[in-house]
């Protein structure tokens, strides 16, 4: 599975940037190939509020749904338009094909590292 | 814990990933995905490890009138190596299964029934025989293969003489081989497309699937999971047991009518059939023209009303939409007709339109 060093993970398989107090969310490498070709995209819109471990959108593959869960609270400044026509690009290249961006963060779930998410998901796969 | 088919350690060398399926375990999908590997069925070929469908002897002097008894279709007219689809009935007229009926000779028949329903279908057969017949549990020995695709019949001929290969749709060759391995070769498949679909001994399964992975590798073919078989039967809009059919909806209602001979003399489910007289549901087909994937089990709505239940949807490859079929009210929508389906809460638009959704030029 492809890692990137500069983000951090959450345990439902998201990653995470943050930059100047704005967090952009996305799937992970590893999501996105146990899932499979995904088809479908629905996100929130800007503006929506979210919240710590609750599901902003979902994902569809060919063959079955799965939500996407929210890092952190705070209030929708951005979603990747794109992805909507697009949804192929989470599978092409997870870790530009980013989902939302978030501001006015008022809570953080306790994120992984690219060594700890590793073994998350390796520990996930083999279980 | 679920059974390998004679092909689970090629299935896992070949990237597959493994999920549990009718007591089974078998790939949904290889590293190509079910999108390249759906695509590959429509323009090239694939090949599927179908080895967990159930095979099932009828022979004697009876077999012919205990298979009109039990089964909807006719079968007093099959000529040796035909074969012939049927729903099979309760009392009820529900759907214990549908099957295929090869006549291999007078009084032997080879019966291929979906993987979940073997054992009840197994044990109805016993239930009901009379006269000189038995039925024979022979799944175990056989593996399935399924051939399939615009270049399948270019792979096949490869390996084996042209005299082997059956000519019509729904005719197979018994006792004939591939490259020296014996098997049956059947005109038949589940993909909407062209091509056969195999029948052998389990032992002889990974060296035939190696074998034809081979002679296909010019013409594009490649492994494909359960996942596209899926996929490709649904665009093809062919029913699936458990799905369009179960033991309460008969099979006027799934819309199998050419496959249900009315005017047979008799068959189990016929008298409720015809106490029923017109099908109060009816199968249809279904284009989402809204935002979103409708999936079974999911309510359709005409005007506001409630007016049935999906039965089976998913995005299609090929079509490149997504589409749904529903058991409805039958006099509630039409061809052309608007409907919406609650989506986990939301409500996505769709059109009625005829089935099936796809149909290969010829």
């Amino acid at each position: 599975m492809e890692l990137r060093e500069e983000l951090k993970y959450s345990k439902s398989h998201e990653w995470v940037k943050e930059e100047d107090g704005e967090v952009t969310v996305g799937l992970t490498d590893y999501a996105q190939s146990e899932l499979g070709d995904l088809v479908f995209v629905n996100l929130p819109e800007e503006g929506d509020e979210v919240t710590v471990g609750e599901a902003f959108g979902d994902v569809e593959s060919v063959k079955a749904v799965s939500d996407v869960y929210s890092p952190v609270s705070g209030v929708v400044s951005e979603i990747n338009e794109a992805l909507l026509d697009a949804p192929e690009s989470i599978n092409e290249a997870p870790y530009d094909a980013w989902f939302i961006k978030v501001k006015e963060i008022t809570d953080t779930e306790e994120l992984l590292t690219a060594e700890e998410y590793e073994a998350w998901a390796e520990e996930e796969k083999n279980s | 814990m679920e059974r390998k088919t004679p092909l689970y350690d090629a299935h896992v060398k070949a990237g597959g990933k493994m999920v549990p399926f009718a007591g089974y375990s078998l790939p949904v999908q290889y590293q190509t995905g079910v999108i390249k590997e759906h695509m590959a069925v429509r323009t090239q070929a694939g090949l599927f490890d179908v080895s967990h469908m159930g095979e099932i002897l009828c022979e004697g002097k009876d077999a012919v009138a205990n298979l009109q008894m039990l089964l909807t279709n006719n079968y007093d007219n099959l000529v040796d190596g035909q074969a012939r689809y049927s729903p099979m009935c309760n009392e009820k007229g529900g759907t214990v299964d549908d099957l295929i009926v090869y006549k291999k000779s007078d009084g032997h028949y080879f019966i291929v029934v979906n993987a979940a329903n073997k054992d009840k279908d197994y044990q109805w057969m016993l239930d009901h025989q009379f006269g000189e017949v038995t039925f024979t549990d022979v799944s175990d020995q056989y593996a399935q293969l399924a051939l399939q695709g615009p270049k399948a019949m270019e792979t096949l001929r490869k390996l084996t003489e042209e005299d082997h290969i059956p000519k019509k749709y729904y005719h197979a060759v018994f006792d004939t081989d591939v490259a020296g391995i014996p098997c049956i070769i059947s005109k038949t498949g589940y993909t909407g497309e062209d091509g056969v679909e195999l029948y052998l001994a389990s032992e002889n399964a990974e060296k035939m699937w190696d074998m034809l992975l081979e002679a296909g590798k010019d013409e594009g073919l490649i492994p494909c999971g359960l996942g596209a078989r899926d996929t490709l039967r649904m665009e093809a809009a062919m029913p699936l047991y458990g799905h369009e059919m179960n033991d309460e909806v008969t099979p006027l209602e799934t819309g199998l009518n050419f496959a249900v001979k009315m005017k047979k003399e008799n068959f189990i489910g016929k008298a409720a059939m015809e106490e029923s007289g017109e099908p109060a549901i009816k199968r249809v087909g279904m284009k989402v023209t809204g935002r979103g994937i409708i999936r079974e089990e999911q309510d359709v709505y005409v005007d506001g009303q409630k007016v049935g239940r999906t039965t089976s949807g998913t995005h299609c490859p090929y079509l490149g939409y997504p589409v749904a079929m529903a058991l409805v009210d039958a006099k509630s929508c039409e061809e052309g007709s608007k409907v919406e389906v609650d989506v986990r809460g939301r409500r996505v638009e769709a059109e009625i339109v005829p089935l099936p959704f796809y149909k290969r030029s010829k």
